[in-house]
């Protein structure tokens, strides 16, 4: 992993002369090596049961039902890297997509790039909402998100009147936002890697970036060394909620369909493509390239659990059985980190 | 950055006594009845109020341990996943031959082994929060009710079974009675007991609970199978009083659960809250969902009015203290 100097906050200063690492520690610092591995076997296992997964046309299918909840999950892992959380981007998503929908439904002839310029701006919106909450009214995020969650959706009831927004009300050219491609690849796909290069290079190579994991890591020295922590712990809810907007748009342009309810407890599957990532919820932790895995393997959870005859309703199952035991082997390795690191202090 | 002191016992002050959080809450609730009256007529009908509470009590019987889990610092999501992982299998074991009473208790106990499982993980893996861990519990549990019943509904109970949901004793509704007796043991459990006590103790500052010689690991496991059996306890009256279950039961009522814990006053923060504004903030959201409904006003508005009025309800005492701050400066 050629960005490990995201991770050199929490592994600064090590002394060469630690040679004799654990095996925990090893693995450590491969961990996304690691999920990797994981990924590539679980693909091999699926391939060996039904040839049809490894194919050009079921990983692009993939990739394009992955890119929505992978762009989520950039503005989770900033959220979650400040010892947040958000509940509210399930409602966010539904609200931006439910307006976009109903506007475009109003003025078919407008290009659709005015559709998703919308729906970011009504999550950018909302996600100030939260931001002035959780930093100026200090509620703690939980609390704070939930509540809006509420709020926001039944916004989207009240925008709506509680009807459906349907693909023959939508224009060719809003759905094409999802079925369109450039050079082959999904609009949806391209979208994805464009949201990945900008946060890339956002949380690992600017002042912003930085404090975002300063400010996650121990926020009272972060205000002493002159962070303005309540201007990041708003920046980071307004990119959650200008994502959320996007990803909104996306979805109903995807699924060809606005509802009251689209996208319910979606948060909690990004959530958990984090936390399979290795964002830590206890903040200051977290890498773009782990969250990328993250999401990719509940993509593949998805894709391939129906694909080897796994019955649908033993999926979720299985999916919550595998996030348990990612997190655990996370939570055992991180001890052996720690026992690892206090050892080389002994030294 | 706040200070946290463990608040002794302050001197008895009529104006303190008025200002605590639960007369704010008996306030909002009084005037939500005089707007409920003077929105229907129907409203203010002892018939019809007494069956409100029927409605909305089932959600209320977690309320009475979550209490306990907020105040420890932690949360539970997973509580709805547990209504339904015990909803669907006393319903199938039940549907597979076993006499109904058997299959209550064994929904009881399934209720507090999901519970023990969060309590264990959570005291094991200290390094994951709550949230984490019944996260995944929470998609777990719920996995399992689909692999069990699939997509189907399960029903047909005995008659006598629709009691639980529906039933009167002296004319009050036995869920009414039920709840009142739990609530009133879950008060005493947290206010009158050296357990409530340690509760509050770990909520304010676990390490110094644990040095003080409190066994910090199993009062949370306690907690935590607590809410997994009242989450039982919710399956059988919900169940009751649907007649039938489904997997996807109670969906999103811990969001309910949590929002009425937090609308009553008990900080997610820890150590601080009483029971009594968690029970007052019950039926206060009842009965405004009851009066609402009676004039037709949408589930939608609804939903915005109350998560309006919890984060209002969580701003309100943090603007005071700002005030209070400038002040002193």
């Amino acid at each position: 992993m050629n960005e490990s100097g995201l991770s050199k906050a929490v592994t600064a200063g090590e002394p060469p002369a630690a040679a004799k690492r654990s095996l925990s520690a090893t693995i450590a610092k491969f961990r996304e090596l690691g999920l990797l591995g994981f990924i590539l076997i679980l693909m091999l296992a699926v391939q060996l049961r039904n040839p049809s997964f490894l194919t050009l046309e079921n990983l692009n299918d993939m990739a394009t039902n992955t890119a929505i909840l992978s762009i989520l999950a950039v503005g989770m892992m900033l959220v979650i890297i400040t010892r947040g959380i958000d509940l509210s981007i399930g409602a966010t998503l539904a609200l931006s997509g439910m307006i976009a929908a109903l506007f475009v439904g109003q003025f078919p002839d407008l290009h659709p790039i005015v559709s998703i310029l919308l729906g970011t701006a009504i999550g950018l919106v909302c996600g100030n909402v939260l931001g002035f909450l959780v930093s100026k009214m200090g509620i703690l995020p939980i609390i704070a998100t939930l509540g809006m969650m509420y709020v926001f959706r039944g916004l989207t009831y009240m925008a709506s009147g509680g009807k459906w927004v349907s693909a023959h009300q939508m224009p060719a050219s809003f759905k094409g936002i999802a079925t369109g491609s450039f050079l082959g690849i999904n609009y949806l796909i391209l979208t994805a890697v464009l949201v990945y290069i900008v946060a890339y290079y956002f949380v690992g190579h600017t002042r912003t970036g930085r404090q975002i994991y300063a400010v996650g890591s121990n926020p009272d020295s972060a205000k002493i060394s002159g962070i303005n922590t309540d201007k990041i712990l708003w920046l980071v809810y307004s990119i959650m909620g200008g994502l959320s907007g996007l990803a909104g748009v996306l979805w109903v342009s995807k699924f060809a369909s606005a509802q009251g309810d689209t996208a319910t407890g979606y948060e909690l599957s990004v959530i958990a493509a984090c936390v399979l990532g290795g964002v830590s919820i206890a903040g200051g932790v977290g890498k773009i390239s782990g969250v990328l895995l993250g999401a990719i393997l509940l993509g593949i959870l998805n894709n391939a659990l129906p694909l080897i005859n796994v019955s649908p309703f033993w999926q979720t199952g299985i999916q919550g059985a595998i996030i348990l035991v990612a997190v655990l082997i996370n939570a055992i390795v991180k001890r052996g980190v720690d026992r690892n690191n206090l050892m080389r202090r002994k030294i | 950055m706040e200070m946290r002191l463990i608040e002794g016992k302050k001197a008895f002050t009529w104006k303190g006594f008025f200002l605590q959080w639960e007369w704010m809450l008996v306030a909002i609730f009084i005037g939500i009845n005089l707007m409920n009256m003077n929105l229907s007529e129907y409203y203010w009908d002892y018939n019809s109020l007494r069956d409100a509470t029927m409605s909305f009590l089932d959600k209320a019987f977690i309320v009475l341990p979550m209490v306990f889990i907020i105040i420890l610092g932690d949360i539970d999501i997973s509580v709805a996943s547990i209504v339904a992982l015990s909803s669907v299998i006393m319903a199938d074991l039940y549907n597979m031959g076993v006499p109904m009473p058997l299959a209550m208790i064994i929904c009881l106990a399934v209720g507090a082994v999901c519970g023990l499982i969060n309590g264990l993980l959570v005291v094991k893996f200290k390094e994951l929060s709550a949230v984490i861990v019944t996260l995944t519990t929470m998609i777990i549990y719920r996995g399992i009710a689909y692999i069990i019943l699939k997509d189907q509904a399960s029903g047909g109970f005995p008659d006598w079974f629709s009691f639980f949901g529906w039933g009167y004793v002296g004319g009050i509704p036995f869920i009414l009675i039920v709840f009142t007796v739990f609530a009133l043991l879950f008060g005493l459990l947290l206010h009158k007991t050296v357990f409530g006590r340690s509760v509050y103790a770990m909520g304010n500052n676990i390490t110094a609970a644990r040095f003080s010689g409190i066994q910090t690991d199993r009062v949370k496991v306690i907690v935590f199978m607590l809410a997994g059996l009242m989450a039982a306890v919710t399956a059988i009256f919900l169940t009751s009083r649907m007649g039938s279950t489904r997997p996807n039961i109670a969906n999103s009522y811990e969001l309910d659960v949590i929002a009425m814990v937090v609308l009553g006053g008990i900080s997610t923060a820890g150590g601080k809250g009483r029971m009594i504004g968690a029970i007052i903030a019950i039926f206060l959201i009842g009965f405004l969902r009851h009066g609402l409904g009676l004039v037709n006003v949408k589930a939608q508005v609804l939903m915005i009015i109350i998560g309006l009025l919890l984060v209002f309800a969580v701003m309100i005492p943090k603007l005071k203290r700002n005030k209070a701050v400038n002040k002193g400066s």
